[in-house]
């Protein structure tokens, strides 16, 4: 019994089909001497967090490779190594997102302020008291496009997503060759690089317009060619999600098949589309490029989506360090500031998902 | 009841006729609408290819060396179109495949993380971390980039320059910024992660129970149930998965755009100053605010290439994706009443089903089980119940909490 | 109220392939027939053809004729919506409208067909159907509370009622009670015996004692293998059937010697 030593030290009774093991906290152990070690080591070569945790990982693995090769046999060893690694890989993802979002909120929280929503920029005015030029620093210009942007932009993704959808799920047969090539289609258009829908719009807009087209709606015509693949499948996804048998108790019913669809199918599934909806509308009011190139940019204050160049969010923040003015921390601040109002929206907008599907969710007592 | 008494009071053969005269617009209009939504889809993707390339036509066939807009500016000194797109699309898969080698290990990686080694209560959860990182916006992790990731592989890539220069990668004169092509990567990768994750952690989930139980009753520790049960399942779909992802990085504009400092050249080379490949995206982000008359039109038609690139990438994905469900198709076939097996079969895809309802990344699988539903319909198996298996028993086990019991 | 149902040569498909072959079959108004016979055999399927449920699925058709007190349900020009307001019909597995209280769901079909109804004929309705079902007594004090709330047996009995309460000639049942426990059977097996005196009832079921307490004719479907059509084999009292049929393979069936 060549492991007695390590069995006698557990606390519980003896059993013979805990032998050969490494012990129940081997794990633990093992991590606070791998972070032990890598802070030895930091203590070398310089401190720096990321490699503390890089370094506490690679000790971490080794170790607990070499010690279960030892006390176990090869293929537990690769079993706690592959484990080990596949733990490393989750908190590698972490360490990015938390770094992101601490970036923009420290970043971005020192220009934030009832002023910076309130007020367009650019808007130069000579302050009473000490008669210096002053320009503002708001951001209402880009919060009032981007609202007006993907709101034109969800007002022709939905009810066309929504509508394919419906003829998809409810009207085509599988094997009809519009309901094949749509389908094709839909997937092609989820793959459209948003750059190219920017230039969609802009290519539109310039041909039939003249070439100072740039404007709210062509911007809003190259999110909807974003969008509306994403519509379209998560409300797909959703109503096949209602049960064959609902349709067919209404069928049964004498009740028509576009009754069926707007008044059973539908608020059935009513959960899942508006959750849907939100989330492509979170994916493309982060959208840069295509505003970029349909709207151009503008510090001053537009809310006619119709004609002249509107400002955005993203764009904000793109060309406050692009392109930054003459102040140029202050284009800076105003791109962080920017950025972090576009986050805490999208995060708003994926927590009301949430609470939709939450709340609407079918209720059963099943 | 008035109707009722029309059929009724009727002879045989005349109540068929005079019931027609009821029609139903309201189902023909709804029905009319959803044909031209249906119907637009191919209006619009024509537009988009069509308009693309009235613009693009005449800078692409313009003599380059000759023409005054395209000689100067953006577009100077190429010789014509192909030799300007050439090292961009270079640039773009080369950023793109970088990317991806970066990102796949780690996306498997998480996706096994959270479907076989996090506590089960906790995979949603996690699931919706990784989400969280898909949905911050692009330019937002252009910033970072900027703010974080540049100084922060600094001296990662001094070090590399210096003591691995004699590796081709790793040669030339080392960037004095931090914006090269390796930091952009590095940004592209932490966007395509979550997209890889996402795919990848679905197909994980849908693994059959059976499969990998008997592997583990075979005695196999947990990493080797997953190479004999887990991947051989899911390589096609982890596969379609990457390429999605690579379409993603493809397309992405603004981090490469605000991190990379770039060229119009083919290098190989990681980490130098002035010597990073441009990618396409980035090229007209930065360019077309500044470019004018043919050079837009360049521009344009540089775009129009990253289009058919990326919808390449994007079919093949497809293909692979579509091409798997056949494999279940005949399993489904197999099962001589549709109704109950539907239970069964439906446990292992209760908890995917439940994630679904929040993650559009996961369209696509939604889409293979909708066509196996329909295909059922075709099915040589004749029984009514064999065509709303798929649909129903999907729905039934999606919202059945007790089949989370099911789960080992 | 109650109508004759007259299958005359009827042939079902679903796109190329023969579900059903050559079924011809009289129901008297106001009895109770019950389909039998093993799975697959086709008696489901025929049941849906007599209100065109069976067109829901794509590629699906008939040859032949199914008159309603003469009228032909397959004639020229006739909308399945008409037949189904006629024609009702109750599924294997309750299916009460998930987004609808107990009282919605009895006024669904004819709320959803846009009859004008005033509150207290819905009331009344309401009261009749659900009094008409046996679930009266159950559900009168929770007529707000979703459908889905109920047990399965009062589920199935409450998609009964909101049958009924569009005043159907005929009802159709597809092995109503398959999905529910003895106790909620037997209630649904009460609810048939009295539903016969207002409707034609016709219900399929694989309990062959079920058939045999509940109905007053009974119809034996076999299937001669896979993939080939199913057929009717003999169609009598249901006295007759289970006693003294005339084929062998009925005999077999109804004594639990196969299927």
């Amino acid at each position: 019994m060549t492991t007695a030593t390590e069995s006698a030290r557990l606390p519980a009774v003896r059993n013979r089909l805990t032998t050969g093991q490494l012990p129940k906290r081997s794990t633990l152990y093992t991590v606070i001497g791998g972070f032990i070690l890598a802070a030895a080591l930091q203590g070398l070569i310089g401190f720096n967090w990321f490699g503390l945790l890089v370094f506490t990982g690679v000790f971490y693995l080794i170790a607990i490779y070499s010690l279960s090769l030892m006390k176990e046999n090869r293929r537990k060893a690769l079993d706690r190594l592959v484990s080990g690694l596949v733990c490393t890989a989750f908190i590698l993802a972490l360490a990015p997102l938390v770094s992101t979002l601490w970036t923009v909120v420290s970043k971005g929280l020192g220009i934030l302020s009832w002023e910076f929503i309130s007020t367009s920029g650019g808007a130069a005015h000579i302050d009473p008291d000490t008669l210096e030029l002053v320009s503002s620093s708001g951001a209402l210009q880009a919060i009032v496009g981007t609202l007006q942007i993907t709101g034109l932009a969800t007002l022709f993704s939905v009810p066309i997503g929504l509508l394919t959808a419906i003829y998809l799920v409810e009207y085509a047969h599988p094997t009809f060759w519009l309901r094949r090539t749509v389908n094709f289609l839909v997937d092609v258009m989820t793959g459209i690089p948003s750059i190219v829908a920017g230039l969609f719009a802009f290519s539109l807009f310039t041909l039939l317009l003249g070439p100072k087209a740039f404007s709210g709606l062509s911007a809003a015509v190259a999110l909807s060619v974003l969008m509306i693949p994403t519509v379209v499948r998560s409300c797909e996804e959703m109503l096949r999600l209602v049960p064959a048998d609902l349709r067919e108790a209404s069928y049964a019913l004498g009740v028509t098949k576009y009754v069926t669809i707007t008044r059973i199918v539908i608020p059935t599934a009513i959960a899942g589309i508006a959750t849907g909806i939100t989330l492509a509308i979170a994916r493309v009011i982060g959208e840069t490029a295509p505003i970029f190139m349909a709207a151009s940019f503008t510090d001053s204050f537009n809310a006619n989506p119709l004609s002249g160049p509107m400002q955005t969010l993203p764009v904000m923040a793109y060309t406050g360090y692009k392109f930054p003015g003459q102040d140029i921390d202050l284009s800076n601040n105003q791109a962080w500031g920017a950025a972090l109002l576009l986050v805490l929206l999208v995060v708003v907008l994926n927590l009301m998902a949430r609470i939709i599907a939450m709340i609407f969710a079918p209720k059963t007592s099943r | 009841m008035k109707r009722k008494r029309d059929v009724s009071t009727s002879s045989a053969v005349v109540p068929a006729r005079r019931v027609t005269a009821r029609a139903r617009p309201a189902d023909r209009v709804f029905k009319f609408l959803s044909t031209s939504a249906a119907v637009s889809i191919m209006v619009i993707l024509a537009g988009v290819a069509l308009f693309l390339i009235i613009r693009a036509l005449p800078a692409i066939g313009a003599n380059w060396t000759t023409n005054p807009d395209l000689k100067t500016g953006v577009t100077g000194g190429f010789s014509g179109f192909w030799s300007y797109v050439g090292p961009l699309a270079f640039g773009t898969v080369w950023a793109s495949v970088l990317a991806l080698l970066m990102a796949t290990p780690v996306a498997i990686g998480i996706a096994l993380f959270i479907s076989h080694y996090s506590p089960r209560k906790m995979a949603n959860f996690l699931g919706y971390i990784i989400d969280l990182l898909a949905a911050v916006p692009s330019v937002v992790y252009g910033l970072w980039g900027i703010m974080v990731m540049r100084p922060f592989l600094l001296p990662l890539q001094e070090w590399l320059n210096a003591y691995l220069g004699w590796i081709p990668f790793f040669s030339g004169s080392v960037t004095s910024t931090g914006s090269s092509i390796l930091t952009g990567a590095v940004v592209l990768a932490v966007m395509v992660l979550p997209i890889i994750t996402s795919i990848s952690r679905e197909i994980f989930l849908q693994t059959p129970k059976l499969h990998e139980e008997a592997a583990l009753a075979l005695g196999s520790t947990r990493w080797e149930m997953i190479r004999l049960a887990v991947f051989p399942y899911g390589r096609s779909g982890v596969v379609s998965a990457i390429l999605l992802g690579l379409g993603r990085a493809l397309g992405e504009t603004m981090a490469v755009a605000m991190i990379i400092s770039p060229a119009i050249v083919v290098s190989f080379r990681l980490i130098t100053e002035g010597e990073n490949p441009q990618t396409i995206a980035s090229n007209i982000a930065l360019n077309f605010p500044i470019a004018t008359g043919l050079q837009r039109d360049a521009l344009i038609g540089t775009g129009l290439v990253l289009f058919v690139i990326s919808l390449a990438v994007n079919m093949v994905a497809r293909l692979i994706v579509n091409a798997k469900p056949r494999r279940k198709k005949v399993r489904d076939a197999g099962n001589p009443r549709g109704s109950d097996p539907g239970r069964g079969d439906g446990v292992s895809a209760a908890d995917a089903e439940d994630d679904e309802m929040l993650s559009p990344l996961a369209a696509h699988r939604q889409e293979r089980l909708g066509d196996d539903g329909y295909d059922g319909a075709d099915g040589a198996d004749g029984d009514v119940a064999a065509a709303r298996t798929a649909v129903s028993a999907g729905f039934g086990a999606g919202l059945d909490k007790r089949a989370e019991g099911d789960q080992p | 109220m109650s109508k004759s149902v007259n299958v005359k040569d009827l042939d079902v498909y679903y796109g190329d392939f023969l579900a059903v072959h050559d079924v011809s079959i009289d129901i008297a108004p106001k009895s109770v027939t019950a389909f039998i016979g093993p799975s697959g055999c086709g008696k489901s399927t025929l049941l849906r053809t007599l209100n065109r449920m069976h067109e829901v699925i794509p590629g699906a058709h008939v040859k032949g004729q199914v008159l309603v007190d003469g009228d032909d349900l397959y004639g020229a020009g006739v909308d399945p919506v008409t037949v189904r307001r006629q024609i009702g019909m109750v599924f294997q597995r309750p299916n009460p409208f998930p987004t609808m209280s107990i009282k919605e769901n009895v006024l669904a079909g004819v709320r959803l067909n846009n009859k004008r109804i005033s509150r207290s004929a819905a009331d009344d309705l309401v009261e009749k159907s659900l009094l008409a079902a046996n679930l009266w007594n159950e559900v009168k004090d929770r007529l707000e509370k979703p459908g889905q709330g109920l047990s399965g047996g009062q589920q199935q009995r409450l998609c009964i009622a909101r049958a009924i309460a569009v005043e159907p000639q005929v009802l159709l049942m597809d092995e109503p009670c398959s999905a529910l426990d003895p106790i909620s059977t037997l209630a649904v097996e009460d609810l048939i015996n009295e539903l016969k005196d207002s409707f034609t009832v016709v219900i399929v079921t694989h309990n062959m004692q079920q058939a045999a307490r509940v109905s007053d004719k009974t119809a034996f479907f076999n299937i001669a293998g896979t993939g080939k059509p199913g057929k009717l084999i003999e169609y009598a009292e249901t006295t007759t059937i289970f006693n003294n049929p005339m084929q062998k393979s009925t005999e077999d069936y109804v004594s639990g010697r196969f299927g």
